[in-house]
């Protein structure tokens, strides 16, 4: 290792190490090294099956995985239970957007904002709503809905509630797995927006299939293939990667992963 | 060594039958997520049917009728079962809980229904004569009729595995367990896989009546006692798997025999409860695995 | 979606204070209906019933405590239990054995005991002697059983209809307990003859009629217990539990916790009610307890409504006159008819009597021609100031109409 990297590891709010998940045999995740720095906005992409769910997953302790050491903020990860870690400050979503369909948007957002309420003060009563919930339904569009129930939400609006029962937590890390799966043009692009301004004050790791997406709000990006690393670089670089187009294109087993260019068009 | 052999042997007769159940429930909970609690009734129901065909065929015929019985006791089931899926059951997929609920209602008026028709009180089922006295190996006695059911079980849990894994009908099965929208689209018609499966789980249930049978008498709350240990097996053994079935019901047979030679019957009951709780806590990923693209 | 806030915010966004509760009921929301209710518990059926039917009304009050707390856990929280027969059983026995061993008097045994030849008094029983212990056991040792039990199955993850099949299987070995450990427990028999309490006559109807006006009471505690549990932060995060407990989990939160409260608590009122049924009923025996009571239990609650508490107390109350009223004519056909309703109800209208309230109060407010308009409450109409109730879509309870 270079000092320079010794630097970077210095500052690294997510080092993964020698990661290794196995279902049944398949190796889903092999051996994969995977750092994030604080302040980034990291995208994550690569072909179906190659992993990227299953690392946040990973990270998150949805899957427990064989070896390998998850550090964050320089604690190990690996070995807490699910709730832990989202107390360490690391939150997610899921690619098909999960919330609480019988409660109303508010409620959603303000039982997320609670989760550091000790157990009394949620047993006490229906409690105030902390301002900063209205200010998260502001930032994610959804504050003229508040008062509806989550299930008459759109899908697109689903996801952007579920990134603000994320937000609303203040984690220091954001993994987003596909935020903008299923979304129509302008919501990509309002989605998008929205990324950009929470990576302002946050790290965030995207996972997205979109290239165009990727292309108009990605920093730095990381391309997986066969549960591992591949490469690492800016857009500019990943493009002119021939590695990338490949593993995208190139050998006939992986012609279900579309073209990174296709993609965008079809989206998910 | 007598005791333990007579022990182990006890615990086998009581495993095959709740493996007979079991498997029967395991089918319907496992494919269409479908907790039967007539399942029981259905058990209830082949005993009579036992019961109904020695008092046709008479006394002197007691080894046919019970042979006889095997098949019809099956079709009874299986009518059942496909009646109270067509009814009831195909309204309330995706509602397990509800299912409980709803096919423990058909049992209430299923055992009622016993009881009108065949008294309250329990019946006796002559024995064959050929399942009398016992097989004497080393000074042991292992009586037939244990080694009958352990046989019968047998016979059905390879059958059973050969269908689901040979036959073009078990592949279907499995492919609606497994993955039931995909199959759906892959051109299998899941409502017809469904239905044969609750015939063939109901159908069991009736071949273990005839089974029980042979242990004592019977009556109109028969199922009942025998349903919940077959559910505590189907949970301990994991879902639709036919060797996880199995494993589970051998041991909770064995230790259910073993626990009740050691302290009281009252007591191994508890002492059951509490190591399936124990079990629980070391199956490191709990009883589910997990969608990693959503969550539940 | 940016374009979509500015629009919010163009009309003005709502002031802090507007929105600064969550959207729900106010809490004074069904006070009318609660007082109603109270008045025809506390006043008119005490001067229109019988001093049997009375008492037989006082049983069912204290099974409705019980239902209170399954369409707590249940309704709210998603956990079916099955099992409530040994919370309701265990707080029973407690209250049995304290009183059984103040009618033997001290030093002296229970009349039972005598009987099959016990000469002293076991182990078990002795903290018994004592109201300090036995009173307050009835409840909390339910609660105690059902958060350790809770705490390692919920755990595991244990859900669904494993859990239902777990909590039903233990009260099958309960009952088998109960019944096997004769010397203990008095076996089939149970605990009977309890006649006094307190040295009250508890056979005495101005005793009985005493106890009925405190049985109603402690249901309207136990109500508005959960009622207060439901609406608070807690409560909805049950339900988030029931819809989605891993989105749960990855809010920060421990599952775990949160569905052995309301475990315990279920528990904690099945307790409660089986202790207040010992003294007006004057026996506990495992027949009460076992997988069939349990169910019935269940049976209540789902014919009331599940997720509402007001429907689970009219669940009880209704199935146990109709019980009572039916079973006694027609004993095979009252089996049959509870098997078919319950078919009927869970299948075709889970939301039980409340949901046909809720249908019907609906269909009242559209043929009033107002849109959105909500019935008001008797006394906000006496009143005259029936505030505006915010028909928030995430309301869990469903106010009483009959």
């Amino acid at each position: 290792m270079t000092a320079i990297s010794d630097g970077e590891a210095a500052d690294a709010l997510l080092q993964v190490q020698g990661l290794q998940v196995v279902f049944d045999g398949f190796r889903a995740i092999d051996g994969l090294d995977f750092s994030v720095d604080r302040g980034e906005a990291r995208f994550l992409i690569g072909p179906n099956g190659a992993g990227k769910t299953t690392l946040v997953d990973a990270i998150t302790g949805l899957t427990r995985p064989e070896i390998g050491s998850v550090r964050f903020g320089g604690e190990e990860v690996l070995g807490k239970r699910e709730h832990e870690i989202v107390r360490l400050g690391i939150g997610r979503t899921f690619q098909t957007p999960s919330v609480f369909e019988e409660l109303s948007v508010l409620n959603n957002v303000d039982l997320a904002a609670s989760y550091r309420r000790p157990l009394r003060s949620l047993l006490r009563g229906p409690g105030k709503i902390d301002d900063r919930v209205v200010e998260v339904l502001e930032t994610v569009g959804l504050s003229s809905v508040m008062e509806q129930a989550a299930r008459t939400l759109s899908h697109g609006q689903k996801q952007w509630l579920e990134i603000g029962m994320v937000l609303v937590q203040e984690p220091q890390l954001l993994l987003l797995d596909e935020p903008v799966a299923g979304m129509t043009k302008e919501e990509r692009t309002a989605t998008g927006e929205l990324i950009q301004r929470i990576t302002e004050t946050r790290t965030v790791v995207v996972i997205e299939h979109d290239m165009d997406f990727v292309r108009r709000f990605a920093s730095r990006v990381t391309v997986m293939h066969e549960g591992s690393v591949l490469t690492e670089g800016t857009v500019a670089e990943i493009q002119d990667n021939p590695l990338v187009e490949e593993v995208y294109l190139g050998r006939p087993r992986d012609a279900r992963g579309a073209a990174p260019a296709a993609v965008g068009q079809g989206g998910q | 060594m007598e005791i333990f052999v007579s022990q182990v042997l006890a615990g086998l007769g009581v495993a095959s039958v709740l493996l007979l159940i079991a498997l029967g429930l395991t089918f319907t909970f496992g494919q269409m997520n479908v907790i039967n609690m007539a399942h029981g009734e259905f058990i209830m129901a082949g005993a009579y049917t036992t019961y109904v065909l020695q008092g046709l065929l008479g006394a002197s015929l007691v080894g046919l009728s019970f042979l006889i019985s095997l098949p019809v006791a099956f079709m009874v089931g299986g009518v059942l079962g496909l009646i109270l899926e067509r009814t009831l059951i195909r309204h309330l997929y995706g509602r397990p809980l509800d299912t409980l609920l709803v096919t423990w209602g058909v049992g209430l008026m299923l055992q009622q229904l016993a009881r009108d028709v065949f008294g309250a009180a329990n019946v006796q089922v002559k024995t064959p004569a050929w399942l009398d006295g016992g097989l004497t190996v080393a000074g042991v006695t292992m009586p037939w009729n244990r080694l009958f059911i352990i046989l019968l079980v047998t016979a059905a849990v390879v059958a059973i595995w050969a269908f689901v894994n040979k036959l073009p009908n078990g592949r279907q099965m499995r492919a609606v367990m497994q993955n039931r929208p995909l199959a759906s689209a892959s051109g299998i018609a899941t409502g017809r896989v469904d239905r044969r499966t609750f015939m063939i789980g109901s159908g069991l249930g009736g071949v273990a009546g005839v089974a029980i049978t042979l242990l004592g008498s019977i009556g109109p709350t028969l199922g009942t006692s025998y349903i919940i240990d077959a559910f505590l097996v189907v949970v301990v053994g994991g879902l639709g798997q036919v060797r996880g079935a199995v494993l589970a019901a051998v041991a909770l047979g064995l230790l259910n025999a073993f626990v009740e030679y050691a302290s009281e019957a009252s007591i191994a009951k508890a002492l059951l409860l509490v190591a399936i709780v124990a079990f629980l806590q070391f199956r490191p990923q709990g009883l589910f695995v997990r969608r990693t693209r959503a969550v539940a | 979606m940016a374009t979509e806030s500015q629009a919010a915010r163009g009309e003005g966004a709502p002031s802090t204070g507007a929105i600064a509760r969550p959207t729900g009921d106010s809490p004074w929301a069904g006070a009318g209906w609660f007082v109603v209710a109270a008045i025809v518990l506390l006043v008119v059926a005490p001067l229109l019933l019988s001093d049997f039917r009375l008492n037989l009304m006082a049983k069912f009050l204290c099974f409705a405590i019980l239902a209170v707390g399954i369409a707590f856990a249940w309704g709210k929280g998603g956990m079916l239990v099955l099992g409530q027969g040994i919370f309701f059983g265990l707080g029973g026995y407690c209250v049995a054995m304290f009183l059984k061993l103040e009618e033997a008097g001290p030093g002296q045994l229970p009349d039972f005991m005598v009987w099959s030849g016990v000469e002293q008094l076991p182990l078990l029983w002795r903290p018994f002697q004592h109201a300090w212990f036995a009173l307050p056991a009835a409840v909390l040792l339910p609660m105690g059983i059902a958060a350790l039990l809770g705490a390692l199955v919920f755990r595991q993850r244990v859900r669904g209809a494993y859990f239902a099949i777990l909590t039903q299987a233990l009260a099958a070995a309960f009952v088998i307990i109960l019944v096997g450990q004769q010397q203990l427990t008095g076996g089939t028999n149970g605990l009977t003859n309890i006649t006094a309490m307190f040295n009250l006559d508890l056979t005495n109807a101005g005793n009985q009629r005493g106890l009925y006006v405190i049985v109603a009471c402690v249901l309207g505690g136990a109500f508005l217990l959960v009622r207060h549990l439901s609406r608070s932060r807690y409560g909805r995060l049950l339900v988030a539990v029931r819809d989605s407990e891993d989105r749960v989990r990855f809010l920060g939160y421990n599952p775990t916790t949160i569905k052995v409260i309301a475990f315990a608590t279920s528990a904690g009122l099945a307790g409660l009610a089986g202790a207040f049924f010992v003294p007006v009923v004057g026996i506990i025996s495992p027949t009460m307890l076992g997988i069939v009571p349990s169910i019935e239990m269940v049976i209540w609650v789902a014919l009331g409504g599940r997720a509402s508490l007001v429907g689970a107390v009219i669940g009880a109350l209704v199935v146990n006159w109709a019980k009572t009223g039916l079973s006694e004519q027609f004993p095979s056909g009252w089996l049959y008819l509870e098997g078919a309703l319950f078919i009927a109800v869970v299948a075709f209208a889970p939301k039980g009597i409340a949901g046909l309230a809720e249908l019907w109060r609906k269909r009242a407010g559209r043929s009033e021609g107002a849109p959105g308009a909500l019935p008001r409450s008797p006394l906000g109409r006496l009143a005259g100031f029936a505030r505006a109730r915010r028909g928030g879509p995430d309301r869990l309870e469903k106010e009483p109409t009959a």
